[in-house]
């Protein structure tokens, strides 16, 4: 009998305590779990600003400009800001506006010799602003739009693109983006190769005013630099998915077409008969790179991020890119990153070195990028992160990173850049 | 010819093996994945390493940065 009730009451607290898993601390209980999540209105407010400057310098032989032999030394500071408003509604709605401003200043060694003479400029600057607007919804749904601009001296930009993601099944996500870049380059052409006026004589034009004015004829036009449009048009979609606790991977698929002017009005080729011409390549390309990023957190201090990506184009060129950075936690807010990227590509079909284009070539540069190579490029990184912020300030992070870079060309090049995080 | 098309059948079905292999993350189970370094995003500032890479060499896209256009590159 006695057994029989310490049976009945432990089987009777056991009920009880069968229960309380629903209120464990930090978890919802069951009634919490039922109800509804209350949303409320923010105000627009300034959740993030990242800033983000690099100083990049490069030297090699084959210069395009002198037709692929010549210096290649560039110097280029990049300074960007970025702002991050967001605001959300008592719907559970997210609007987040980005606003960008960039800011590059570089000098060129081989922009000297756009003149013959080795007197044109060799500096330049380029400003770029950006927009971008999103929407996303409770179950993480997200619509966007962007608008930007790109201008330096010779060369000005106009894009907009329109974004969409959302979510798939447990811990998948598809997302997708259309972009448009409306170009013009300027026609700046070496100076023995600038194309002669023609000569007209003025017209004398009288307005509805009785204003008596001439237009046309030599001198009018020749102060205007004409230009040429290139027009770019990109798809992309992105799929990325959790695999398990420690390991996620994304594909990237890219759809590039381009149309209008693609040579640069600057770039001299030598042909064997040691003439001299304004590179002239065909005015259409297609490009798609697919591209594969797996991350992998081993044990509690080391995560390796990988990347590969494939690059085949109708210009004959086909590439190979692959790369491994091992960010390493020495503490749980600071971690060193060393990385090293590989890349191989095939020639063009319309590269030749300097002085190897026939005359009878329709199509032609001596523009290295379009040679066959191989580059290596390696570097380290430090992250610092510490919960409060750095020196309790709103700086919430702080990236270094170094890297050295070499082409079997003989260019080689380097950078450090900063990033800064304010929260 | 044949050696290539089998390799490249060979990641796609080791691919497609490793997606059907995913388990369900709970959201309280994402530590590790929600570290800032296993973002599956370029991180910012690789921005302009992104760039001078994209003006050097004939390939770009795919990476987060520049496919084309915008500036008188690749």
């Amino acid at each position: 009998m006695k057994k029989l009730c310490l049976t009945v009451l432990g089987l009777y607290l056991l009920l009880l305590n069968a229960f309380s898993q629903s209120v464990v601390k930090g978890y919802p209980s069951v009634a919490e779990r039922k109800a509804p999540m209350e949303y409320i209105d923010k105000p627009l407010h300034l959740e993030e600003t990242n800033i983000v400057s690099s100083y990049y310098n490069q030297n090699g032989n084959h210069s395009a400009v002198t037709g692929g032999n010549g210096t290649e030394k560039v110097t280029d500071i990049s300074n960007g800001i970025e702002l991050k408003f967001v605001s959300s509604d008592f719907l559970g709605h997210k609007y987040t506006l980005t606003t960008g401003l960039g800011i590059d200043h570089h000098t060129a060694a081989s922009s000297a010799y756009v003149s013959k003479t080795g007197a044109s400029s060799t500096g330049g600057t380029r400003v770029y602003p950006s927009v971008n607007y999103s929407v996303e919804n409770k179950k993480g749904t997200v619509v966007g739009f962007g608008a930007y601009y790109s201008g330096e001296y010779n060369y000005h930009s106009f894009a907009l693109d329109a974004n969409y993601a959302h979510k798939i099944g447990m811990g998948g996500e598809l997302s997708s983006k259309v972009s448009a870049y409306m170009d013009k380059v300027k026609l700046i052409y070496p100076s023995e190769l600038i194309p002669t006026p023609v000569v007209t004589s003025p017209t004398a034009i009288t307005s509805a005013s009785g204003r008596t004015y001439n237009s046309g004829g030599q001198g009018e036009e020749n102060n205007r630099t004409p230009s040429s449009p290139r027009n770019t048009y990109t798809g992309s979609v992105v799929y990325s998915q959790i695999i398990n606790k420690n390991l996620q991977a994304s594909v990237l698929v890219d759809l590039v077409a381009q149309h209008g002017y693609l040579s640069l009005p600057f770039h001299r080729v030598y042909f064997t008969d040691a003439s001299v011409q304004v590179e002239n390549l065909p005015n259409q390309r297609n490009k798609i790179p697919i591209g594969l990023r797996v991350n992998y957190f081993l044990g509690d201090n080391i995560i390796f991020r990988s990347y590969y990506r494939y690059f085949t184009d109708d210009w004959g060129i086909k590439a190979h890119t692959a790369s491994l950075e091992i960010p390493v936690k020495i503490t749980p807010f600071f971690s060193v990153s060393p990385f090293y990227r590989y890349y191989t590509q095939t020639a063009s079909n319309y590269f030749a070195p300097y002085a190897q284009h026939a005359t009878a070539d329709k199509y032609y540069t001596s523009n290295y990028s379009y040679s066959a190579l191989n580059s290596n490029y390696f570097g380290v990184g430090f992250h610092y992160a510490p919960p409060g912020g750095i020196g309790k300030t709103n700086l919430s992070s702080l990236e270094v990173r170094y890297g050295h870079y070499t082409q079997t060309t003989d260019l080689n090049s380097n950078i450090v850049s900063l990033a800064l995080q304010f929260k | 010819m044949r050696n290539q098309l089998l390799m490249k059948a060979v990641v796609v079905i080791c691919f497609i093996t490793t997606l059907n292999s995913c388990t369900t993350v709970r959201s309280y189970q994402r530590n590790k994945l929600n570290d800032s370094e296993m973002g599956l995003s370029g991180r910012k500032v690789e921005k302009n390493e992104l760039n001078f890479q994209s003006y050097r060499e004939g390939a770009s896209g795919a990476n987060g940065g520049k496919t084309g256009g915008g500036c008188g590159c690749n």
